[in-house]
């Protein structure tokens, strides 16, 4: 795993639908200033700069990472820009820390961020090219299909998803930078929603957000303030268009966790982990995880969500800051997931805190389910 | 017979050539900055701005100071209210807001149209600047509206492509246009792929033998999209994984000549082509596919 890596500021926006009173770069600039100021240090203190965001077609900025550079305090440093889909966050994160990890560099910034509210993620995933037929679908509709056969394989009582919808959104209402706040949400407000790509509901989706989070990352000895540390981590791909490729449960995100929890010499992730932050942009996807990640057997992820395990008290939590199910600025979610599993074992997720938290796992996947990216990190030295 | 209500005439009064207003020495000098496209204020004694100034503090009573101060031009909108059917005196033919304006240094609000496109732009707190007339006479009108910041700009971006299918698709193509799905088997993972590719994404050999198989297959999995989209199917739509019979990859079409919630999962289906003579090289030769009639397929587990 290389040298020791250690997470020492975060920074994040507000998360919402239109960030009409800033700049791409007045959004990364909030994110970065913010997590430099955690972690007590300016631009100059930073060797390196790593930048992820999903496809340019979402803002039409071909490149930003160019645009952006002088904005993140990049001048006359390495500056890299990363692209893996709904995953970037993640990956943005992982490598930032290889290049701790790898002894390249004493301290990275990381930064990730989207702004929807430029134009439209649906029209931006559905081109329609020639010589196909017109099946366009979106992100929702993709995944639909995958979150129906989940229930039909495991026999998943059809409000599961629901108890998820709620769950997040309850914990949400904890994070002062979480988007959709719905006071009083329940199963019979979400039930009430329509159906938008059968069998997911509107309430059962993810928003839109305007936003960006970014890390400081450090090597051991240039540590400030108050750390975690990295534990594991570890990233996969698998081509979509293999034959016999299982889009509930798929190897890609297997292999991943694996590999991660060697790093981590976890065995048992539902007991050693405290506290999960998963991207789950459909309530579905929390049970189809709980499997994917080995917290639960095959076909039984959804009875640990039906008993509240996941909740904020349960005994195994996942997205206790309302996850991406509340806010869902693409190409900053899977960095948001890393950085709340941060918060959460230095002890600073505030109202949403998970008492006690010492080890938690970040997560983010991305395009067809097809990448993969998670770490672990802890409170104590690996 | 004539009644009384009918009995009516149009009266104007007008003083010829229009009443003067003197303006004294504090609104005149606040009308001669105007003209050189300048706001001002006056101070009051406990050192308040107001503008539009006045002679006195409306407050005490007492006599504004003598001296006056530069305020805005840009100001921020306290209160408005939208009016969506201008009248003819009004200062703007179109839709437009009377604001509350509080221009940057002023302690109290003047009252100006602002001419922000669409009701939904306006909010206390917005941002505004005077856009004024070319040719200035010493009127309030002098600023004929005020207008909101730039806060946004449209980017139109526009990427034109030659897209040339290569080698498989264009034969995955032809296949199509002659009502056959044409699929490649991988001799090392002896694994079938629809649509037709000649590099296998497993084990990445070249494929080199052609198959072809059934347009007939069954559902592994679908959605019902309800959201409309001016490029796709009238909603509600099917949109299926359909496995081919004799293929491993399931291809995703849609489903018709069947309700909606009437699909299921391992139901039988079959391509609906078009007519052999409207067909061309493109997957939209295939209408749909619609049910068989077949007792469902077993979905593995």
């Amino acid at each position: 795993m290389g040298n020791r890596c250690a997470i020492i500021g975060i920074g994040q926006t507000h998360y919402t639908t239109k960030r009409r009173d800033v700049s791409m770069a007045g959004l990364v600039r909030e994110a970065a200033l913010r997590a430099l100021a955690d972690a007590g240090l300016t631009f100059k203190d930073i060797d390196a700069v790593v930048i992820g965001k999903a496809p340019d077609l979402f803002e039409g900025v071909m490149m930003p990472e160019a645009y952006l550079a002088d904005a993140l305090g990049a001048a006359g440093k390495p500056m890299t820009r990363v692209h893996t889909a709904g995953s970037v966050g993640g990956s943005t994160a992982l490598v930032g820390a290889s290049l701790i990890q790898g002894g390249v560099h004493e301290r990275v910034l990381v930064v990730a961020y989207e702004k929807q509210s430029e134009s439209n993620a649906t029209w931006a995933l559905s081109t329609h090219l020639p010589y196909n037929a017109s099946l366009v679908v979106g992100a929702g509709g993709y995944f639909a299909p995958h979150i129906r056969e989940y229930m039909r394989r495991s026999g998943a009582p059809g409000h599961i998803g629901t108890l998820v919808a709620v769950k997040d959104r309850q914990n949400a209402l904890k994070n002062p930078y979480a988007h959709l706040k719905i006071p009083g949400i329940d199963r019979a407000m979400v039930e009430s929603t329509p159906m938008l790509w059968e069998p997911i509901r509107y309430l059962e989706t993810c928003p839109s957000s305007d936003g960006a989070c970014a890390m400081v990352l450090a090597a051991e000895h240039a540590v400030t303030g108050r750390p975690a540390w990295v534990h594991g981590t570890a990233m996969r791909s698998e081509p979509i268009f293999r034959a016999g490729r299982d889009t509930v449960n798929p190897q890609g995100g297997k292999d991943c966790a694996a590999d991660v929890y060697r790093q981590a010499g976890i065995t048992d992730p539902r007991r050693e982990i405290d506290v999960a932050e998963v991207y789950v942009p459909f309530s579905w996807y929390e049970p189809m995880w709980l499997e994917n990640l080995g917290f639960a057997a095959e076909n039984e992820g959804w009875k640990l969500t039906e008993a509240g395990c996941t909740a904020l008290d349960g005994d195994t939590p996942w997205n206790a800051s309302g996850g991406v199910l509340s806010s869902n600025p693409i190409g900053a979610s899977g960095l948001i997931r890393f950085a709340e599993a941060a918060l959460q074992v230095r002890g600073m997720a505030g109202e949403h805190q998970v008492e006690g938290a010492r080890k938690a796992l970040g997560h983010a996947y991305g395009g067809g389910a097809q990448f993969f990216a998670m770490w672990i990190v802890g409170a104590d030295k690996p | 017979m004539t009644t009384e209500s009918e009995l009516s005439a149009t009266y104007v009064l007008e003083f010829p050539g229009g009443y003067t207003r003197t303006t004294g020495p504090v609104i005149g000098r606040f009308l001669t900055e105007l003209r050189d496209a300048r706001i001002v204020g006056v101070r009051t004694a406990d050192q308040r701005t107001l503008v539009p100034p006045l002679e006195y503090d409306p407050h005490t009573g007492d006599p504004v100071t003598e001296e006056f101060v530069q305020v805005g031009p840009a100001g921020t909108v306290a209160e408005w209210v939208w009016v969506q059917a201008p009248r003819k005196n009004h200062p703007l033919d179109r839709p437009f807001a009377w604001a509350l304006i509080k221009l940057d240094g002023a302690d109290t609000t003047l009252v100006h149209a602002v001419d922000a496109g669409h009701k939904k732009a306006m909010r206390p707190g917005l941002r505004v600047r005077p856009r004024w007339r070319a040719e200035r006479i010493g009127q309030i009108t002098d600023i004929e509206c005020f207008v909101p910041d730039v806060t946004m700009i449209v980017s139109p971006v526009r990427a034109e492509y030659t897209i040339t299918p290569g080698r498989a698709l264009t034969r995955f193509l032809e296949g199509v246009r002659d009502g056959v799905f044409l699929a490649g088997h991988c001799a090392t993972c002896d694994k079938v792929y629809v649509p037709y590719r000649i590099s296998c994404p497993e084990c990445g050999s070249l494929i080199a033998a052609e198959r072809q198989v059934s347009d007939t297959g069954t559902i592994t999995t679908f959605a019902i999209n309800n959201l409309p989209d001016p490029r796709a199917p009238q909603v509600p739509f099917v949109s299926a994984y359909i496995l081919l019979d004799g293929a491993d990859t399931p291809m995703i079409a849609l489903v018709g000549d069947v309700p909606a919630h009437e699909v299921r999962q391992g139901m039988r289906v079959r391509a609906v082509w078009l007519p052999e003579s409207e067909r061309t090289l493109a997957m939209t030769n295939i209408k749909w596919f619609a049910p068989t009639g077949e007792p469902d397929a077993e979905l593995e587990n």
